[in-house]
């Protein structure tokens, strides 16, 4: 039996999915269009004792069967059409009784569809003072289909929904509002009946406790001076979460890991096939696994705020002024997150319902410097800037971090500008959004988006970062045939006193003869022009996968004619010459070239591949990847040639 | 903008009260039908953005926050009693 729950948005629809469904649950897409399918499974007991199973959709939020969204386009569809695989045999509309009216018109709207309907009302623990349990039955005759009183939140008629929903259930018949070509007078009418229903049931008094005290809380949180203050104070906290308690996790993540591959090591016969499974397929996983704490923490926080009511304050201080660079008050969370890792960051657009406003947040978020950044510029600002020159409180290896982030912030914002007046749409930009009332979070259903977004991402996103992973092992571990041989007998003929240099020795010609090392040298032409030289090509494309691979990459290759091994890879970067100048090699030039390089250019596979996720399509990863590349060139280019 | 005693939303003081008369917009009025926004029903200014905009309003039982360029499109008339 298919039994989909639609409502109003912030009526309690999915805390009642999850109480109904529990873990039995999958997220996937509704055939051919972008917008999440959420389905649970669970057995109902009809009254002879039989099991029914049962399958629950979780329709998107709709105030109406006018859709004006793709999330609201899909519940209609589904609700009107037939023949749509997920056509339902009953329809749960869940409805918020403390704000019956507005409820209403999606309930009438849904029975005149002429579908077998239960209506939820839920909340009934909050809308006590208004005597509504008492009518539920009034308000069943009145509508012609059952109604069950259930607080979803305290588990309250959960058994008595399921009972019904076990039965047989018949349509009701009743027409509320006059079929009028004009969807506005219709609207009107649809009113005018539902007004005269409720007033008939609920006592008209409003002195609405809940209201008054998010009255209160409002003058606070959105408060042109405090209201700021708290979300700084909210965002820092956050901030310091994700980077200090994360890091543990990660850490051990990271440990286990590094313990699998020595194993690997260990125990398997050495082979092709084991140096894919180690430093292909499992190095690729950890690259996987050890974000998860990371998204975790970061959704999780989302989730309280959202669930508790701030997230649609801040999205109400923060709309104008994002509105100027094309984006919505609700793009200020992923924005934030992103300076953590743009993954999760783009997977918390999802609350932003304008398609375009999502899109050009999701397409600027990566510009945001994220935490993998922070090893390369370090490494590059400790080259160029030689320690010392800091003048007391200010240190200049400080100052130029704080303005790589600047300069991240202020790209991120000026493409979105740009965006803003090419990416044309036909939907309207809105921001007609409900305030709700202020609530405890609900920590199941924080624990339930936790899962949900841990799981999407293992799966969906893991794939293509392993698959992403395996090519690269491929391209740096092959090379023409002959030529590693040829390098490894080499180095076996002439012995030197340590093995470890000769193997490092050996590893970085090989790098430079891989396939990987090919195409360094094959692309050395391009990006002369940055100040770049074919080693630095390698650690580019290698960083392309992720960021971080340039320090590891940069360790490989200037292995090479440290035969003491004894220097750091900053010293050794440091003493390398310009082959044609003899001038070292990393002068500011290049070093602030590379940085800009690497603020700008789309280096990270497992961000495209949550693009395409998002997306649904292949179509915005590239263009991402072309105009942040674009950017990256320019930019390094006007700075090598200013500095030069 | 009074049109026989009636002015738009945009225009409305914080804490004001006033009743929803008509709409000047359409596809906007539907839209603003569908979340309670009904000829006769009483709103009242809750709140006001930092920056001035976006504005919410108390109608039919909870808050709306909508754009400005959005509350120019609801008139208002004055409430009878407040």
């Amino acid at each position: 039996m298919k039994i989909a729950l639609a409502g109003n948005p912030n009526s309690g629809k999915s805390t009642l999915f999850n109480e109904l469904t529990g873990l039995n649950q999958k997220t996937g897409n509704f055939p051919g269009v972008t917008v999440d399918k959420k389905v649970g499974y669970a057995n109902l007991l009809n009254k002879s004792g039989l099991v029914i199973q049962a399958s629950f959709i979780d329709l998107p939020g709709t105030y109406s069967l006018q859709p004006r969204s793709i999330d609201e386009e899909v519940a209609c569809e589904i609700l009107k059409n037939k023949n749509h695989p997920d056509y339902p045999d009953v329809v749960v509309v869940v409805v918020d009784a403390t704000n019956l009216k507005r409820n209403l018109f999606l309930v009438t709207q849904i029975i005149e569809l002429e579908l077998p309907v239960v209506v939820a009302l839920n909340m009934i623990d909050l809308a006590g003072h208004l005597g509504i349990s008492d009518k539920a039955s009034v308000l069943a005759e009145r509508l012609g289909v059952p109604v069950v009183p259930i607080s979803a939140r305290n588990e309250q008629g959960i058994s008595e929904l399921k009972t019904i929903l076990s039965g047989l259930i018949m349509p009701s018949t009743i027409k509320f509002a006059p079929a009028n070509e004009n969807p506005a007078v219709e609207s009107i009418e649809r009113y005018n009946v539902i007004s005269a229903l409720v007033n008939d049931i609920v006592k008209e008094d409003r002195p609405d406790n809940k209201i008054s005290l998010t009255h209160r809380l409002d003058k606070l949180l959105t408060h042109r001076i405090w209201g700021y203050l708290i979300f700084l104070l909210v965002l820092f906290f956050i901030f310091q979460s994700i980077f200090y308690i994360a890091a543990f996790p990660m850490q051990w993540g990271e440990k286990l890991f590094i313990r699998f591959s020595d194993l690997g090591h260990l125990y398997l016969p050495k082979g092709e096939l084991s140096d894919l499974l180690i430093n292909g397929v499992l190095s690729g996983l950890s690259g996987v696994v050890i974000f998860v704490p990371q998204i975790a923490l970061l959704f999780g926080f989302i989730a309280l705020l959202e669930d508790t009511g701030y997230m649609a304050r801040v999205s109400f201080i923060m709309d104008k002024l994002m509105r100027r660079f094309g984006l919505n008050g609700r793009s200020v969370i992923p924005l934030i997150s992103g300076v953590a890792c743009a993954v999760p960051a783009v997977m918390g657009t999802r609350t932003i319902s304008s398609w375009k406003e999502r899109l050009v947040t999701i397409l600027i978020t990566p510009l945001m410097s994220c935490s993998a950044r922070l090893p390369v510029y370090t490494l590059l600002i400790s080259l160029i800037f030689p320690a010392g020159t800091s003048s007391g409180f200010f240190n200049a290896h400080g100052l130029v971090l704080m303005l790589m982030y600047l300069i991240g912030f202020m790209a991120a914002m000026a493409a979105a500008l740009v965006m803003k007046f090419i990416i044309k749409t036909k939907e309207k930009s809105y921001f007609i959004m409900e305030l709700p009332v202020y609530r405890a979070p609900r920590w199941t259903n924080v624990a339930y988006t936790i899962y949900d977004k841990v799981k999407v991402f293992l799966f969906d996103a893991g794939k293509v970062i392993v698959a992403i992973s395996v090519i690269l092992w491929v391209l740096s571990s092959h090379g023409p045939s002959g030529k590693f041989a040829e390098i490894e007998s080499r180095y076996n003929t002439v012995p030197t006193s340590d093995l470890a240099d000769n193997n490092a020795l050996i590893a970085a010609q090989k790098l430079e003869a891989s396939y990987a090392g090919m195409l360094g040298k094959a692309i050395e032409p391009a990006i002369a022009p940055l100040g770049f030289d074919w080693k630095i090509g390698i650690a580019l494309i290698s960083s392309f996968a992720a960021r971080e691979v340039f320090v590891g990459t940069m360790a490989t290759i200037y292995s090479v004619g440290d035969a003491q091994n004894t220097m750091s890879i900053r010293e050794k970067m440091m003493i390398e010459k310009n082959v044609t100048t003899g001038e070292p090699l990393y002068s500011k030039a290049v070093g602030l070239s590379l940085m800009i390089f690497f603020a700008f250019a789309m280096q990270c596979m497992s961000t495209l591949a949550v693009v395409k996720r998002e997306t649904k399509s292949w179509k915005w990863p590239v263009i991402q990847f072309l105009y942040m590349g674009i950017m990256a060139y320019g930019a390094s280019f006007v700075v090598y040639t200013l500095f030069k | 903008m009074k049109q026989g005693g009636t002015y738009t939303l945009a225009s409305m003081k914080l804490g004001e009260r006033a009743v929803i008369d008509s709409f000047t917009d359409n596809e906007m009025s539907l839209k603003l039908l569908e979340m309670g926004c009904t000829p006769g029903e009483t709103i009242v200014v809750d709140n006001i953005a930092p920056m001035g905009d976006p504005i919410a309003i108390f109608v039919s039982g909870y808050l709306l926050s909508l754009r400005k360029k959005e509350a120019s499109t609801i008139l208002v008339k004055p409430a009878m009693n407040s």
